[in-house]
């Protein structure tokens, strides 16, 4: 598992493996904002936190559909399956390869991208903290969402119509948990259900995943 | 004789064949009596007005949008656990059944929430939730879409279902605590204290009734056409082959 | 026999007509949808046995 951990860092920092257009696209949206609400201080400063939640999520979204693909174009995905570890932390661990390459990444990029929309001075912790809470949910959910549309050609748009639905909760908390903390007010609640999508999420989709994998793999 | 024997494809095929008409025509008469009774021989609300005629198709609708999708999510396991076809079958068929009571309780809503609230939409909780639910839908139904093999779809299609229903009630409970309503409370419940008043309950029970008859026979119908598709595929392929 | 909704006959009225007709088009959708169903099996059985 960790073997197969290393392989897929491997690939993603290679050139071409798609590592950091991710971050690219991060800075391109939260950069596009302004030009499409306008520069007032005030009210950049008021979405700051929900715009770096959306522009996060659609990140994260953006490399789901490598997760499994190309390892099933080229046929990498039977042997690994038929290798002496079960699917399930196959799955397990192709999310966290997704989480270290894109939310690691993301969590650190978000607090300097939060200078660009005048992120209130109070929340720039919780930005940091939320999305390194929520992201590897946001990186599991799309694994299961990657392994369910694996066998379909042109599945990626597909992919984002499955997989979006399932991120409302972890951004509905997320983005609470920082404009609840920007206002001084008790976050703790919304922080601990943004951890406990994460641990359900961990806890049950490599399981769904693998199901899904062998559906596919048949 | 046990009760699954009902769902072998041919037996279905026999035993809805002779009530298809009657559920259609049980449904056509509840929903034309609940609709006519609420809607010219029910008094106007004192505080809503002739607005709340709106609730004999807001409500029902409304219920049946959760209900399909609960069906479908019990027809997906008994597909997962027991490979009967006709269940599978049944769960695609249900889905757009499900769409549409959506769309019509969101509509309706938005409708009856411009005089009331003075607006057509707001991200109170109830409406949230049904848009997500909307969004759910759409994603069932494109992944069925999506797949050519019949099984794998079904396969996929309920996996993605049930996952989608623990996510969906996580984003029922996210997004109650996420905003405050305006929406009001349920409006139907076994404690008589909180319904509402006899006059309004009575045709709104009828028009339930009506709702749920008409899902039934539809999802009847349907899985009716997902049979004989999947009939007309198995000979096309047989015909391929020689 | 229209009774009178006072001011707010449209959005009654709206309402009631979105509702009808969204009806009206999943049961004839699904109607149709059996009926080509229905034909494509019958030509396909024909087909078999002839």
């Amino acid at each position: 598992m960790i073997a197969l951990l290393l392989r897929d860092l491997r690939l993603a920092t290679r050139a071409g493996g798609g590592f950091g257009l991710g971050l690219v696209f991060f800075l391109i949206v939260v950069v596009l904002v302004p030009f499409g609400v306008g520069p007032e201080t005030e009210i950049l400063s008021k979405i700051a936190a929900g715009i770096l939640w959306v522009a996060a999520l659609l990140a994260a979204l953006l490399s789901l559909d490598r997760i499994f693909a190309l390892d099933f174009e080229d046929g990498a995905l039977t042997l690994i399956a038929t290798a002496p570890i079960p699917l399930e932390a196959v799955g397990l661990a192709k999310a966290i390869a997704h989480w270290l390459t894109t939310g690691l990444a993301l969590t650190v990029a978000a607090p300097v991208l939060g200078v660009l929309l005048q992120l209130p001075s109070g929340a720039y912790g919780f930005v940091a903290l939320t999305l390194l809470l929520g992201t590897p949910a946001l990186s599991m959910i799309g694994t299961f969402g990657a392994a369910l549309t694996v066998g379909i050609r042109r599945g990626g748009l597909l992919l984002s119509l499955l997989v979006l639905p399932l991120y409302i909760p972890t951004l509905i908390f997320g983005a609470e948990a920082v404009r609840r903390g920007a206002q001084g007010l008790d976050a703790t609640t919304p922080l601990l259900m943004l951890g406990g999508i994460t641990a359900g999420a961990f806890a049950m989709l490599p399981f769904a995943t693998a199901a899904v994998l062998r559906i596919n793999l048949r | 004789m046990s009760l699954w024997e009902y769902a072998n494809p041919k037996k279905f095929m026999g035993w809805t064949g002779p009530i298809l008409p009657w559920a259609f025509g049980a449904a056509g008469v509840c929903l034309v009596t609940g609709l006519i009774w609420g809607f010219f021989f029910t008094p106007d609300d004192y505080r809503q007005g002739s607005t709340v005629k709106i609730i004999y198709l807001h409500v029902p609708a409304a219920l049946m949008a959760i209900n399909a999708w609960i069906m479908m999510l019990v027809a997906s396991l008994i597909w997962l656990i027991r490979r009967h076809h006709v269940s599978a079958l049944a769960a695609k068929a249900a889905a757009p059944v499900g769409i549409t009571m959506t769309l019509i309780a969101l509509m309706t809503g938005a409708i009856w929430g411009q005089p009331m609230w003075g607006t057509y939409w707001a991200w109170d909780p109830r409406l949230t939730s049904f848009l997500i639910l909307f969004l759910f839908y759409l994603g069932y139904m494109a992944l069925w879409a999506a797949i050519d093999d019949p099984d794998t779809a079904a396969d996929l299609t309920s996996v993605l279902c049930m996952v989608g229903s623990v996510f969906a009630l996580l984003s029922r409970y996210a997004v109650n605590f996420w905003n405050q309503g305006l929406h009001q409370g349920a409006s139907l419940s076994l404690d008589k204290e909180e319904n509402v008043a006899d006059v309004f309950f009575f045709p709104l029970l009828v028009a339930i009734a009506g709702f749920v008859l008409l899902f039934f026979a539809l999802v009847l119908l349907r899985t009716r056409t997902e049979i004989r598709s999947r009939r007309v595929r198995a000979l096309q392929l047989r015909e391929g082959r020689r | 026999m229209i009774p009178d909704l006072g001011k707010y006959a449209a959005e009654v009225g709206l309402a009631y007509a979105v509702s009808i007709a969204l009806l009206v088009a999943i049961v004839g959708l699904s109607w149709r949808q059996s009926k080509r169903q229905k034909a494509a099996l019958d030509a396909a059985e024909a087909r078999k046995n002839g």
